[in-house]
């Protein structure tokens, strides 16, 4: 039996009796199986046991048995929470399948719109930009890998194409340039600490429910089509916020690796937004037309779960308090 | 496989899409060199970032007002 062990993360405190069971599970016990009817779809304790049920297809835990990766128990509980999760959302985001409509909403800067970015640009503290980095270092630490599971789903054109992109994410065969390397540079400058899995305990369920539906939809084959969309949306809208954070950084005098993470992701999204657009998409839908709802449920959600997230940190910062679930944990491996 | 042309797009309403590396040289003698799969060029003039698009072109509107102008 081999056991992850060098630099994976050690499991995360519990936050309910769901994400206990898959603890217990991890550490190789036979954990009555909880139940997951009746906890609150986007909340700490379902969030976090499907978090710790994906990492297995990650990175793994620290001291936690490879194979647990395909443990009929996990997969039971994952099965169930993802039921929940999936329902909520169905339910929580209307479905469309006007896919042009869908895109060109995106492509439009509307000048009145005020997110966490214009808030960071203009006048949020440093504080408030280092909670904002150590949260999404959950996705950024692992950049791109959850839409790589899509590649094998995909055949001819889209495939090309979404190959043309993660080449891209994953540095172009430079390991200094991969973009998560990027961040984790960014994240040591700015005095975080840029260990994979340092800032789960800290998280709020909002970071967790973000990237819990990349893994979500990376994971099923039946969501292929969603994932597309959610990775659309994230290089529509990418550009004009990493400019906005750009400047964020600088005007809070951050250094070279802060500035040239976001960057980078101005130039490299302007690119990959055209291609997931008109060389990922559209062959996708002409190829099956009937994935087109998958792929507004997937552009939505993601619009839904990020709107979430910039509810939390404004309701804390609004306040003059942390975004971090667990303060005290933040940073620590 | 090697193509004997490099494959360019130009979009209807953004960059000039070129693939493979370029080297760019800018009107005052600068050369700009990206070694990306496919790189971007500005073609609406409005990039802060040229000669790579920073999606500048895009439609900015306001909640009341409609379309607005702003380069």
């Amino acid at each position: 039996m081999t056991m992850t062990t060098s630099k994976a993360p050690v499991l995360p405190a519990p936050r309910g009796p769901i994400s206990e069971g898959v603890l217990s599970a991890l550490r190789g016990n036979r954990p009555a199986v909880p139940s997951v009817d009746g906890s609150p779809p986007y909340g700490d304790d379902l969030q976090l046991a499907l978090y710790c049920c994906y990492e297995l297809h990650y990175r793994g835990f620290h001291g936690v048995a490879d194979d647990r990766e395909w443990d009929p128990t996990l997969l039971g509980i994952r099965a169930e929470s993802e039921r929940v999760f999936l329902d909520a959302l169905r339910h929580d985001v209307p479905a469309g399948t006007d896919i042009d409509a869908e895109l060109d909403a995106l492509l439009v800067e509307n000048l009145d719109t005020f997110g966490v970015s214009h808030h960071l640009r203009r006048h949020g503290e440093l504080w408030q930009l280092r909670e904002y980095v150590a949260h999404r270092s959950l996705y950024h630490l692992k950049e791109a890998d959850p839409q790589t599971f899509v590649i094998p789903r995909l055949d001819g054109p889209p495939k090309a194409a979404l190959v043309t992109v993660q080449h891209d994410e994953y540095g172009a065969g430079d390991p200094e340039r991969t973009h998560s390397k990027l961040f984790a540079d960014m994240m040591a400058e700015l005095g975080l600490s840029d260990v994979y899995g340092a800032y789960v305990d800290s998280a709020p369920a909002e970071m967790l429910a973000e990237v819990n539906f990349m893994s979500l939809c990376g994971l099923h084959r039946g969501l292929r089509a969603a994932l597309i969309g959610q990775f659309a949306t994230v290089e529509l809208t990418s550009s004009p916020g990493s400019d906005r954070l750009v400047k964020a950084m600088r005007r809070l005098g951050c250094g070279p690796a802060a500035v040239h993470f976001y960057a980078e992701h101005v130039e490299a999204d302007a690119v990959h937004e055209q291609l997931i657009r008109h060389e990922v998409i559209t062959p996708l839908l002409r190829a099956e037309p009937e994935l087109t709802a998958d792929v507004v449920f997937g552009v939505r959600s993601s619009l839904f779960l990020a709107g979430r997230l910039e509810e939390h940190l404004f309701r804390h910062w609004r306040r003059g308090e942390s975004s971090f679930h667990d303060e005290a944990e933040a940073g620590k491996p | 496989m090697v193509e004997s042309h490099r494959r360019v797009i130009v979009t209807d309403e953004g960059p000039i899409l070129v693939y493979g590396p370029v080297d760019v040289e800018m009107p005052d003698g600068t050369r700009v060199l990206s070694d990306r799969a496919v790189t971007a060029l500005c073609a609406c003039g409005r990039s802060g970032r040229r000669p790579f698009c920073d999606t500048s072109h895009r439609r900015r509107v306001r909640d009341e007002e409609g379309e607005e102008n702003v380069p």
